[in-house]
């Protein structure tokens, strides 16, 4: 690209650059995050493993626009993330549903923000509802849906507004294991369907692996980037995957580097 | 043991309206014991000498009149204590600077029974119908601005998180997301609010009145008119329960959304 004197071979996405953030606390300050560093690039699948409290969810915050950076900063197409913005959805760990909206609501929220006429609207949300297969709870109100229902509304809910980067936090991380491999295996699919940019913070090494192209590990806190670790199995991947001597290597490699870190946070 | 666990089994399988029925005749039986009792009989007049001066106050319409006053009143305090508490609630839980400057005298000021502004109103409006709507007005208010402003404070995080992600501004997450999650606490201050209402109109009434329930109980209480006062007490009773159920139901159409429910 013009003007870009130090362009790569493939345009990143996402830039991380250099963000440190310092929390103000009642105690003290708490160095969150301190000099991470990192691209997602366009159409990746990335997953961020770390042990608790490594600041995972702050960065993906920072990425959101909900939080600032102390230092450093983020771009997203070369743009420099300011406040939250329409090409960045997330999908929270606690579903963030809209409690008192039906389903159908729920994932036409954003899609009313947008001025779009009715009838396109409809034709979006039918679209998503059919991707997480939840027709026929379209009219039902949030507490009338399992956890994993919940999830998928909030996954349709974010797919609904055509974000550029999907950011997931511990998505799955409530739910069940039969949930949470059933979700994993749907979404696995639509993104090998739409290869929508994705960044996944996971506390399940198996998890990671099985989604990401690349698995980003962090340190302890203060989070910084220990180590990234390319997953290169190619897709369409599946349940059975997960038994390959290839996922079970990585699994080993990223496992012991991770549970490392636990072990710092422990001392 | 095994009984006894037969007889909760059975008892489990009776319907509310029979334990209601049940609750009831127990309640007459008692009261008609006590009004037969010599030395309870002072207090408790009997429920036939109530029925008679039901009918007789029904005859001078008398009763007609003061159950319209003190509805009136109630209503009308209420409905300016709801209309003056919304606003302000909203406007604690959502600028902070007004919050801080608002709140301790809020916090001050619900802690002394209103019926002890009673002079004071009386001194500015005169003892007319507006010193009870007055009254009224402020208990009402200061109770439902509290537990408004609260929900309005405790609406998830989350929530105006993913608000904010999906491309909401400040108005949009004001009025499609703060204003809905507070609607149960609404509920909730309107609950507490007609019951201060109720409380306070009787008080306010006894204080100096030319009508209305309150007014009914106390003057017939200086003749020892106790049919006339236990009647006026049942109707408070009624009108207190009829308040009840208009509030369940505006929950069970507003709020069928809740996971759980609030208070
Ligand atoms: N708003 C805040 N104020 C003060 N400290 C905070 C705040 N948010 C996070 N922290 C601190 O920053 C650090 C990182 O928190 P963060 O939630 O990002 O961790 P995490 O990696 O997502 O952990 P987990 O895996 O448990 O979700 C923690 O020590 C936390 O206490
Ligand atoms: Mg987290």
């Amino acid at each position: 690209m013009a003007g870009n004197p130090c362009s790569m071979k493939v345009r990143a996405k996402v830039k991380i650059d250099n963000v440190k953030k310092v929390f103000a606390g009642r105690n003290g300050e708490t160095v969150a995050l301190n000099g991470v560093n990192f691209n997602i690039e366009e159409n990746e699948f990335i997953c961020v493993v770390g042990p608790s409290g490594c600041g995972k969810s702050t960065l993906l915050n920072i990425i959101a626009g909900l939080e600032e950076p102390t230092e450093g900063k983020v771009y997203v197409d070369d743009k420099e993330v300011k406040g939250t913005g329409a090409e960045r959805g997330v999908v929270f760990q606690q579903y963030a549903l809209f409690p008192w909206l039906t389903v159908r609501k729920n994932i036409e929220f954003g899609l009313k923000l947008k001025n779009l006429r009715q009838d396109e609207i409809d034709r979006i949300t039918k679209r998503y509802l059919d991707m997480v297969d939840l027709k026929e709870f379209a009219e039902s109100y949030p507490k009338e849906l399992s956890g994993g229902m919940k999830q998928r509304v909030a996954i349709a809910r974010a797919y609904a507004v055509n974000p550029k980067v999907l950011l997931m936090d511990e998505p799955f991380g409530a739910l069940d294991a039969q949930s949470r491999t059933q979700l994993q295996s749907e979404l696995l699919k639509t993104w090998e369907e739409e290869r929508k940019t994705c960044f996944f913070i996971t506390h399940d090494v198996d998890e990671a692996i099985i989604l990401a192209q690349r698995v980003v590990i962090m340190s302890a806190r203060p989070g910084r980037v220990k180590e990234v670790v390319d997953v290169d199995i190619t897709y369409p991947r599946t349940q059975e995957t997960k038994m390959t001597k290839k996922f079970l290597e990585l699994k080993r490699y990223i496992w012991g580097n991770v549970y490392q870190e636990y072990l710092a946070v422990r001392k | 043991m095994r009984k006894q666990g037969k007889l909760t089994d059975l008892m489990s399988h009776v319907p509310n309206w029979v334990w209601l029925l049940i609750s009831l005749v127990m309640g007459f039986m008692v009261w008609q014991l006590l009004a037969d009792t010599p030395k309870t009989s002072i207090v408790f007049a009997s429920p036939k000498e109530i029925v008679l001066a039901f009918i007789k106050e029904e005859k001078l319409h008398t009763i007609w009149t003061n159950i319209g006053i003190s509805l009136f009143r109630v209503l009308a305090g209420f409905a300016i204590g709801f209309v003056v508490a919304i606003p302000i609630a909203f406007l604690m839980g959502w600028y902070k600077i007004f919050r801080n400057l608002v709140e301790p005298w809020i916090q001050f000021i619900r802690n002394i029974p209103p019926i002890a502004y009673i002079p004071l109103i009386i001194a500015g409006v005169g003892v007319g119908e507006r010193a009870k709507v007055t009254v009224i007005f402020i208990a009402t208010f200061l109770v439902m601005v509290v537990s408004i402003y609260q929900g309005v404070r405790n609406v998830d995080e989350t929530l105006i998180k993913a608000a904010k992600i999906l491309g909401a501004n400040n108005r949009v997450i004001f009025l499609k997301v703060v204003v809905p999650a507070s609607i149960p606490f609404i509920l909730v201050g309107v609950r507490l609010g007609l019951a201060a209402a109720l409380t306070t109109l009787v008080a306010a009434e006894m204080t100096g009145a030319s009508s209305g329930l309150g007014m009914m109980v106390w003057s017939a209480g200086q003749y020892f008119d106790m049919p006339v006062v236990l009647l006026g007490i049942i109707i408070i009773g009624i009108i207190g329960l009829i308040f009840e159920e208009i509030v369940k139901f505006l929950e069970r159409r507003l709020t069928g959304w809740q996971e759980t429910h609030v208070a």
